[in-house]
Protein backbone atom coordinates (compact mmCIF):
# COMPACT_ATOMS: atom_id res chain seq x y z
CA UNK A 1 0.00 0.00 0.00
CA UNK A 2 1.61 3.31 -1.07
CA UNK A 3 2.53 6.00 1.94
CA UNK A 4 -0.39 8.79 1.81
CA UNK A 5 -2.80 5.73 2.27
CA UNK A 6 -0.91 4.34 5.27
CA UNK A 7 -1.09 8.13 6.84
CA UNK A 8 -4.80 8.56 5.90
CA UNK A 9 -4.63 5.25 8.40
CA UNK A 10 -6.57 3.07 5.50
CA UNK A 11 -9.54 5.58 5.69
CA UNK A 12 -9.31 6.22 1.30
CA UNK A 13 -10.23 10.08 0.84
CA UNK A 14 -10.57 11.32 -2.93
CA UNK A 15 -9.63 14.54 -3.29
CA UNK A 16 -13.24 15.66 -4.02
CA UNK A 17 -14.88 13.64 -1.59
CA UNK A 18 -15.05 16.58 1.24
CA UNK A 19 -17.17 18.09 -1.63
CA UNK A 20 -19.74 15.29 -2.19
CA UNK A 21 -22.30 14.00 0.61
CA UNK A 22 -20.73 10.37 0.64
CA UNK A 23 -23.81 8.90 2.48
CA UNK A 24 -25.82 9.65 -1.03
CA UNK A 25 -23.44 7.65 -3.18
CA UNK A 26 -23.43 6.53 -5.40
CA UNK A 27 -25.18 9.00 -7.47
CA UNK A 28 -28.30 8.32 -9.73
CA UNK A 29 -26.30 9.23 -13.46
CA UNK A 30 -25.98 6.35 -15.81
CA UNK A 31 -22.67 4.47 -16.58
CA UNK A 32 -20.96 6.84 -19.22
CA UNK A 33 -23.25 9.71 -18.10
CA UNK A 34 -21.44 13.21 -18.20
CA UNK A 35 -23.12 15.24 -15.83
CA UNK A 36 -20.70 13.11 -12.63
CA UNK A 37 -17.72 14.85 -14.76
CA UNK A 38 -19.49 18.24 -15.45
CA UNK A 39 -20.35 18.19 -11.41
CA UNK A 40 -16.41 17.24 -10.46
CA UNK A 41 -15.22 20.12 -12.39
CA UNK A 42 -17.29 22.40 -10.87
CA UNK A 43 -16.68 21.24 -7.49
CA UNK A 44 -13.05 21.34 -8.49
CA UNK A 45 -13.70 24.68 -9.77
CA UNK A 46 -15.60 26.11 -6.29
CA UNK A 47 -12.59 24.30 -4.35
CA UNK A 48 -9.62 25.77 -6.07
CA UNK A 49 -11.11 29.52 -6.78
CA UNK A 50 -10.36 30.19 -2.95
CA UNK A 51 -13.75 31.33 -1.85
CA UNK A 52 -14.77 30.30 1.62
CA UNK A 53 -16.88 27.30 1.01
CA UNK A 54 -19.34 28.40 3.98
CA UNK A 55 -20.08 31.55 1.28
CA UNK A 56 -20.74 29.02 -2.09
CA UNK A 57 -24.72 28.17 -2.24
CA UNK A 58 -25.61 25.76 -5.30
CA UNK A 59 -29.19 25.69 -6.86
CA UNK A 60 -30.43 23.56 -9.08
CA UNK A 61 -33.71 22.73 -10.51
CA UNK A 62 -35.08 19.45 -11.96
CA UNK A 63 -34.00 16.85 -14.43
CA UNK A 64 -30.72 14.32 -13.84
CA UNK A 65 -28.56 16.93 -13.57
CA UNK A 66 -30.42 18.57 -10.89
CA UNK A 67 -29.21 16.22 -8.87
CA UNK A 68 -26.60 17.69 -8.22
CA UNK A 69 -27.63 19.91 -5.43
CA UNK A 70 -28.48 17.19 -3.04
CA UNK A 71 -24.84 15.58 -3.68
CA UNK A 72 -22.35 18.56 -2.89
CA UNK A 73 -21.38 19.09 0.75
CA UNK A 74 -21.96 23.21 -0.31
CA UNK A 75 -24.93 24.76 1.51
CA UNK A 76 -27.27 24.06 -1.36
CA UNK A 77 -31.01 24.19 -2.55
CA UNK A 78 -32.93 21.27 -5.21
CA UNK A 79 -35.73 23.87 -6.29
CA UNK A 80 -38.65 23.18 -8.63
CA UNK A 81 -38.53 22.53 -11.97
CA UNK A 82 -36.92 25.82 -14.04
CA UNK A 83 -37.31 27.60 -10.76
CA UNK A 84 -33.23 27.37 -9.70
CA UNK A 85 -32.48 30.92 -11.32
CA UNK A 86 -35.64 33.05 -9.44
CA UNK A 87 -34.31 31.09 -6.12
CA UNK A 88 -30.93 31.68 -6.61
CA UNK A 89 -31.68 35.68 -7.42
CA UNK A 90 -33.47 35.53 -4.27
CA UNK A 91 -30.32 34.06 -2.10
CA UNK A 92 -28.51 36.60 -3.71
CA UNK A 93 -30.00 39.83 -2.88
CA UNK A 94 -30.96 38.43 -0.07
CA UNK A 95 -27.33 38.01 1.00
CA UNK A 96 -25.33 39.42 -1.65
CA UNK A 97 -21.97 38.12 0.24
CA UNK A 98 -22.77 34.50 -0.94
CA UNK A 99 -21.24 33.55 -3.96
CA UNK A 100 -24.51 31.85 -5.87
CA UNK A 101 -23.91 28.84 -8.39
CA UNK A 102 -26.74 27.45 -10.63
CA UNK A 103 -26.27 24.15 -11.67
CA UNK A 104 -29.18 22.49 -13.97
CA UNK A 105 -29.94 20.70 -17.31
CA UNK A 106 -31.09 22.34 -20.43
CA UNK A 107 -34.69 21.40 -20.35
CA UNK A 108 -34.98 22.96 -17.04
CA UNK A 109 -33.02 26.39 -17.26
CA UNK A 110 -33.86 26.78 -21.03
CA UNK A 111 -37.56 25.45 -21.55
CA UNK A 112 -39.48 25.61 -18.07
CA UNK A 113 -37.31 27.69 -17.00
CA UNK A 114 -36.03 30.08 -20.05
CA UNK A 115 -37.82 33.41 -18.85
CA UNK A 116 -35.84 33.34 -15.83
CA UNK A 117 -33.02 33.24 -17.91
CA UNK A 118 -33.18 35.76 -19.89
CA UNK A 119 -34.44 38.18 -17.11
CA UNK A 120 -31.50 37.23 -15.06
CA UNK A 121 -29.24 37.94 -17.88
CA UNK A 122 -30.72 41.17 -19.00
CA UNK A 123 -30.52 42.73 -14.89
CA UNK A 124 -27.04 41.62 -14.36
CA UNK A 125 -27.77 39.45 -11.49
CA UNK A 126 -24.85 38.58 -9.95
CA UNK A 127 -24.75 34.71 -10.40
CA UNK A 128 -22.99 31.82 -12.20
CA UNK A 129 -25.04 29.63 -14.20
CA UNK A 130 -24.12 26.26 -15.21
CA UNK A 131 -25.77 24.11 -17.89
CA UNK A 132 -25.62 20.33 -18.35
CA UNK A 133 -26.55 20.35 -22.13
CA UNK A 134 -27.28 16.66 -23.32
CA UNK A 135 -29.90 18.19 -25.80
CA UNK A 136 -32.82 16.13 -24.20
CA UNK A 137 -34.81 15.74 -20.83
CA UNK A 138 -32.84 13.00 -19.56
CA UNK A 139 -34.61 12.36 -16.38
CA UNK A 140 -38.28 12.11 -18.14
CA UNK A 141 -37.13 9.62 -20.91
CA UNK A 142 -35.60 11.65 -23.46
CA UNK A 143 -37.96 13.59 -25.08
CA UNK A 144 -37.11 16.71 -27.73
CA UNK A 145 -36.13 19.85 -25.45
CA UNK A 146 -35.16 23.45 -26.43
CA UNK A 147 -31.61 22.76 -27.33
CA UNK A 148 -31.99 19.22 -29.63
CA UNK A 149 -30.84 19.56 -32.67
CA UNK A 150 -32.72 19.90 -35.61
CA UNK A 151 -33.45 15.87 -37.31
CA UNK A 152 -31.90 14.42 -34.12
CA UNK A 153 -34.25 11.66 -32.75
CA UNK A 154 -35.58 11.38 -29.69
CA UNK A 155 -39.00 9.69 -27.99
CA UNK A 156 -41.21 12.89 -29.04
CA UNK A 157 -39.37 13.19 -32.59
CA UNK A 158 -39.46 9.90 -33.77
CA UNK A 159 -38.48 10.54 -37.46
CA UNK A 160 -36.45 13.40 -36.51
CA UNK A 161 -36.86 16.75 -34.95
CA UNK A 162 -38.16 19.22 -37.01
CA UNK A 163 -37.38 22.32 -34.67
CA UNK A 164 -34.62 24.49 -34.66
CA UNK A 165 -32.50 24.59 -31.38
CA UNK A 166 -31.20 27.52 -28.97
CA UNK A 167 -27.67 28.50 -29.69
CA UNK A 168 -27.37 28.90 -26.14
CA UNK A 169 -24.47 31.42 -25.22
CA UNK A 170 -26.03 33.43 -28.48
CA UNK A 171 -29.29 33.97 -25.76
CA UNK A 172 -26.70 34.78 -23.25
CA UNK A 173 -25.27 37.26 -24.82
CA UNK A 174 -28.38 38.78 -26.14
CA UNK A 175 -30.06 39.00 -23.01
CA UNK A 176 -26.89 40.66 -21.41
CA UNK A 177 -24.68 38.45 -19.70
CA UNK A 178 -21.64 39.23 -18.49
CA UNK A 179 -19.62 36.05 -18.77
CA UNK A 180 -20.69 33.46 -21.67
CA UNK A 181 -18.21 30.00 -23.02
CA UNK A 182 -19.01 26.72 -24.19
CA UNK A 183 -16.97 23.88 -23.45
CA UNK A 184 -17.99 19.85 -23.30
CA UNK A 185 -17.57 17.99 -20.49
CA UNK A 186 -14.29 16.36 -22.28
CA UNK A 187 -13.09 20.25 -22.04
CA UNK A 188 -12.80 19.35 -18.27
CA UNK A 189 -9.44 21.84 -17.77
CA UNK A 190 -10.93 24.43 -19.49
CA UNK A 191 -14.52 24.14 -18.21
CA UNK A 192 -12.85 23.85 -14.72
CA UNK A 193 -11.41 27.40 -15.23
CA UNK A 194 -14.31 29.04 -17.00
CA UNK A 195 -16.49 27.70 -13.75
CA UNK A 196 -13.61 28.98 -11.45
CA UNK A 197 -13.32 32.59 -13.18
CA UNK A 198 -16.79 33.14 -13.29
CA UNK A 199 -17.22 32.71 -9.80
CA UNK A 200 -14.67 35.42 -8.64
CA UNK A 201 -16.27 37.53 -11.63
CA UNK A 202 -18.77 40.09 -10.66
CA UNK A 203 -22.60 40.17 -12.87
CA UNK A 204 -24.56 36.97 -14.73
CA UNK A 205 -22.22 34.21 -15.96
CA UNK A 206 -23.37 31.19 -18.14
CA UNK A 207 -21.36 28.46 -19.07
CA UNK A 208 -22.87 25.74 -21.12
CA UNK A 209 -21.18 22.25 -20.81
CA UNK A 210 -21.67 19.53 -23.73
CA UNK A 211 -22.46 16.33 -22.32
CA UNK A 212 -23.34 12.88 -23.00
CA UNK A 213 -27.10 11.17 -22.12
CA UNK A 214 -26.17 7.57 -24.11
CA UNK A 215 -29.04 6.08 -21.88
CA UNK A 216 -32.33 8.33 -23.92
CA UNK A 217 -30.38 10.52 -26.97
CA UNK A 218 -26.96 8.72 -27.16
CA UNK A 219 -29.54 5.14 -27.46
CA UNK A 220 -31.92 6.95 -30.13
CA UNK A 221 -28.88 8.38 -32.27
CA UNK A 222 -26.85 5.45 -31.94
CA UNK A 223 -24.15 7.01 -30.35
CA UNK A 224 -22.24 5.34 -28.01
CA UNK A 225 -20.78 7.33 -24.78
CA UNK A 226 -17.25 6.78 -26.52
CA UNK A 227 -19.09 8.37 -29.70
CA UNK A 228 -19.73 11.42 -28.16
CA UNK A 229 -16.74 11.96 -26.45
CA UNK A 230 -14.78 11.47 -29.95
CA UNK A 231 -17.23 13.47 -31.22
CA UNK A 232 -16.02 15.98 -28.95
CA UNK A 233 -12.23 16.19 -29.57
CA UNK A 234 -12.86 15.31 -33.21
CA UNK A 235 -15.68 18.13 -34.14
CA UNK A 236 -14.86 21.00 -32.20
CA UNK A 237 -12.97 24.13 -32.74
CA UNK A 238 -11.18 26.08 -29.86
CA UNK A 239 -12.41 29.69 -31.13
CA UNK A 240 -12.46 32.44 -27.98
CA UNK A 241 -13.79 35.64 -28.58
CA UNK A 242 -15.85 34.12 -31.58
CA UNK A 243 -19.35 35.75 -32.96
CA UNK A 244 -22.43 34.42 -30.38
CA UNK A 245 -24.06 34.22 -33.84
CA UNK A 246 -22.08 31.18 -35.22
CA UNK A 247 -22.46 28.77 -32.19
CA UNK A 248 -25.09 27.26 -33.50
CA UNK A 249 -25.32 23.32 -32.02
CA UNK A 250 -25.78 21.23 -35.60
CA UNK A 251 -24.13 18.11 -36.25
CA UNK A 252 -23.40 18.99 -39.92
CA UNK A 253 -21.14 21.35 -38.71
CA UNK A 254 -18.26 21.79 -36.20
CA UNK A 255 -18.94 22.97 -32.61
CA UNK A 256 -17.57 25.83 -31.64
CA UNK A 257 -16.01 25.99 -27.97
CA UNK A 258 -14.49 28.66 -26.11
CA UNK A 259 -14.82 32.25 -24.46
CA UNK A 260 -17.42 34.26 -26.25
CA UNK A 261 -18.30 37.42 -23.62
CA UNK A 262 -16.29 38.34 -20.64
CA UNK A 263 -17.43 42.15 -19.66
CA UNK A 264 -17.46 44.16 -16.98
CA UNK A 265 -20.93 46.09 -16.25
CA UNK A 266 -22.87 46.96 -12.86
CA UNK A 267 -24.68 44.28 -11.36
CA UNK A 268 -28.61 44.52 -10.13
CA UNK A 269 -27.40 45.12 -6.72
CA UNK A 270 -24.78 47.31 -7.12
CA UNK A 271 -27.53 49.67 -9.51
CA UNK A 272 -30.25 49.10 -6.60
CA UNK A 273 -28.26 50.51 -4.16
CA UNK A 274 -27.03 53.53 -6.14
CA UNK A 275 -30.45 54.28 -6.33
CA UNK A 276 -32.21 53.07 -3.42
CA UNK A 277 -29.52 53.25 -0.66
CA UNK A 278 -27.00 56.30 -2.02
CA UNK A 279 -24.56 57.22 0.22
CA UNK A 280 -25.09 60.52 2.03
CA UNK B 1 6.54 7.61 -25.30
CA UNK B 2 5.02 8.08 -28.49
CA UNK B 3 7.03 11.13 -30.00
CA UNK B 4 7.17 12.39 -33.65
CA UNK B 5 10.64 12.81 -33.09
CA UNK B 6 13.07 12.37 -30.66
CA UNK B 7 13.57 15.32 -28.23
CA UNK B 8 16.98 16.86 -28.37
CA UNK B 9 16.86 17.04 -24.42
CA UNK B 10 15.03 14.02 -23.97
CA UNK B 11 18.30 12.85 -21.15
CA UNK B 12 17.71 16.27 -19.71
CA UNK B 13 13.83 16.08 -18.99
CA UNK B 14 11.89 14.66 -16.00
CA UNK B 15 8.87 13.22 -16.67
CA UNK B 16 6.42 13.23 -13.56
CA UNK B 17 5.61 9.81 -12.25
CA UNK B 18 2.02 9.23 -10.64
CA UNK B 19 0.79 6.49 -8.56
CA UNK B 20 -3.40 5.73 -9.74
CA UNK B 21 -5.44 4.43 -6.84
CA UNK B 22 -9.03 3.19 -7.94
CA UNK B 23 -12.12 2.44 -6.09
CA UNK B 24 -12.98 -0.21 -7.73
CA UNK B 25 -16.45 -0.58 -6.14
CA UNK B 26 -17.13 3.25 -6.99
CA UNK B 27 -16.47 2.56 -10.51
CA UNK B 28 -19.75 2.14 -13.37
CA UNK B 29 -17.82 0.94 -16.02
CA UNK B 30 -17.53 3.81 -18.27
CA UNK B 31 -14.09 3.07 -19.36
CA UNK B 32 -13.48 7.32 -19.86
CA UNK B 33 -10.09 6.93 -18.13
CA UNK B 34 -8.94 3.71 -19.65
CA UNK B 35 -9.58 5.79 -23.13
CA UNK B 36 -8.08 8.78 -22.74
CA UNK B 37 -5.15 7.74 -20.43
CA UNK B 38 -2.43 9.03 -22.66
CA UNK B 39 -0.10 6.82 -21.84
CA UNK B 40 -2.46 3.81 -21.77
CA UNK B 41 -1.94 3.11 -18.12
CA UNK B 42 -4.98 1.08 -17.56
CA UNK B 43 -7.01 -1.23 -19.15
CA UNK B 44 -10.31 -3.04 -18.25
CA UNK B 45 -10.06 -5.53 -15.86
CA UNK B 46 -11.72 -9.06 -16.39
CA UNK B 47 -13.52 -9.18 -12.94
CA UNK B 48 -16.56 -7.58 -11.86
CA UNK B 49 -16.67 -5.10 -8.85
CA UNK B 50 -20.17 -5.29 -6.32
CA UNK B 51 -21.98 -3.25 -9.17
CA UNK B 52 -21.34 -5.90 -11.46
CA UNK B 53 -19.39 -3.48 -13.96
CA UNK B 54 -15.64 -4.12 -14.86
CA UNK B 55 -13.55 -0.97 -13.11
CA UNK B 56 -10.40 -0.25 -14.63
CA UNK B 57 -6.87 -1.88 -13.57
CA UNK B 58 -3.35 -0.33 -13.64
CA UNK B 59 -1.82 -2.62 -16.47
CA UNK B 60 1.57 -0.25 -17.23
CA UNK B 61 2.60 1.36 -13.46
CA UNK B 62 5.89 2.81 -14.66
CA UNK B 63 4.05 4.84 -17.45
CA UNK B 64 2.16 7.21 -15.14
CA UNK B 65 3.06 10.72 -15.46
CA UNK B 66 0.79 12.00 -13.04
CA UNK B 67 -1.94 14.03 -15.54
CA UNK B 68 -4.55 13.14 -13.28
CA UNK B 69 -6.65 13.72 -16.45
CA UNK B 70 -8.07 9.77 -15.10
CA UNK B 71 -9.06 11.72 -11.86
CA UNK B 72 -10.70 14.66 -13.23
CA UNK B 73 -13.05 12.78 -16.28
CA UNK B 74 -14.80 10.10 -13.59
CA UNK B 75 -18.05 10.84 -13.29
CA UNK B 76 -17.74 8.87 -10.05
CA UNK B 77 -15.15 10.07 -7.66
CA UNK B 78 -13.43 6.56 -8.49
CA UNK B 79 -10.26 7.35 -9.20
CA UNK B 80 -7.39 9.60 -8.91
CA UNK B 81 -3.51 9.67 -8.96
CA UNK B 82 -0.98 11.23 -7.05
CA UNK B 83 2.80 12.13 -7.50
CA UNK B 84 5.15 9.49 -6.94
CA UNK B 85 8.29 10.54 -4.20
CA UNK B 86 10.57 12.31 -6.92
CA UNK B 87 13.29 10.72 -5.22
CA UNK B 88 12.04 6.89 -5.82
CA UNK B 89 14.55 5.05 -8.38
CA UNK B 90 13.35 5.44 -12.31
CA UNK B 91 13.74 1.75 -12.22
CA UNK B 92 11.43 0.87 -9.26
CA UNK B 93 7.91 0.44 -10.44
CA UNK B 94 5.10 3.08 -8.90
CA UNK B 95 2.69 1.09 -6.35
CA UNK B 96 -1.00 1.27 -7.47
CA UNK B 97 -3.78 0.52 -5.54
CA UNK B 98 -6.82 -0.99 -5.52
CA UNK B 99 -9.79 -0.12 -2.94
CA UNK B 100 -12.42 -2.11 -1.73
CA UNK B 101 -14.77 0.59 -0.71
CA UNK B 102 -18.20 1.75 -2.03
C1 LIG C 1 -43.56 21.41 -13.24
C2 LIG C 1 -42.94 20.19 -13.79
N1 LIG C 1 -43.15 19.87 -15.08
C3 LIG C 1 -42.57 18.77 -15.61
C4 LIG C 1 -41.78 17.95 -14.85
C5 LIG C 1 -41.17 16.70 -15.44
N2 LIG C 1 -39.73 16.82 -15.66
C6 LIG C 1 -38.85 16.36 -14.77
S1 LIG C 1 -37.27 16.53 -15.27
C7 LIG C 1 -37.77 17.25 -16.73
C8 LIG C 1 -36.80 17.67 -17.79
C9 LIG C 1 -35.40 17.77 -17.34
O1 LIG C 1 -34.57 18.04 -18.42
P1 LIG C 1 -33.16 18.68 -18.23
O2 LIG C 1 -33.27 19.91 -17.41
O3 LIG C 1 -32.53 18.81 -19.57
O4 LIG C 1 -32.39 17.63 -17.30
P2 LIG C 1 -31.65 16.27 -17.67
O5 LIG C 1 -32.48 15.20 -17.04
O6 LIG C 1 -31.56 16.15 -19.14
O7 LIG C 1 -30.32 16.42 -17.02
C10 LIG C 1 -39.15 17.34 -16.80
C11 LIG C 1 -39.89 17.89 -17.95
C12 LIG C 1 -41.61 18.31 -13.48
N3 LIG C 1 -40.81 17.58 -12.66
N4 LIG C 1 -42.19 19.42 -12.99
S1 LIG D 1 -30.88 9.52 -18.28
FE1 LIG D 1 -29.26 10.51 -19.44
S2 LIG D 1 -28.87 12.45 -18.36
FE2 LIG D 1 -30.03 11.11 -16.96
S3 LIG D 1 -28.45 10.09 -15.73
FE3 LIG D 1 -28.94 8.73 -17.45
S4 LIG D 1 -27.46 9.24 -19.04
FE4 LIG D 1 -27.44 10.93 -17.55
S1 LIG E 1 -2.64 10.17 -14.13
FE1 LIG E 1 -2.60 10.40 -16.38
S2 LIG E 1 -1.04 8.95 -17.04
FE2 LIG E 1 -1.59 8.36 -14.96
S3 LIG E 1 -3.20 6.81 -15.22
FE3 LIG E 1 -4.22 8.78 -14.95
S4 LIG E 1 -4.57 9.51 -17.05
FE4 LIG E 1 -3.01 7.88 -17.17
S1 LIG F 1 -13.86 6.81 -15.45
FE1 LIG F 1 -14.45 6.19 -13.35
S2 LIG F 1 -16.41 5.15 -13.60
FE2 LIG F 1 -15.48 5.26 -15.64
S3 LIG F 1 -14.34 3.32 -15.86
FE3 LIG F 1 -12.90 4.83 -15.05
S4 LIG F 1 -13.01 4.56 -12.81
FE4 LIG F 1 -14.82 3.56 -13.67
MG1 LIG G 1 -31.10 17.73 -20.49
Amino acid sequence: MADHLKKAGNKQVHPLDDMVRRDRMPHIWCPGCGIGTVFSACLTAIKSSGIDLDKVVMVSGIGCSGRAAGYTNLDSFHTTHGRAIPFATGVKLANPELKVIVFSGDGDLFAIGGNHFIHAARRNIDITVVCVNNLNYGMTGGQAAATTPEGSLTTTTPLGNPERPFNLPLLAYAAGAAYVARWTMLHIQDLTESIKEAMVKPGFAFIEALSPCPVNYGRRNKEKPLDTLTMYRDKTIIKNGASPLELDVDSRKSIILGKFVDIQKPTFFELYEKIYRPAE
Amino acid sequence: MDFWRVPLDIDAIQVPRGIVTIFEDRCKGCGYCITFCPRHVLNLASRFNVKGYHPPEVIRADDCVNCRFCEIICPEFAIYSTEASPDSPASVPCSCDTIKET
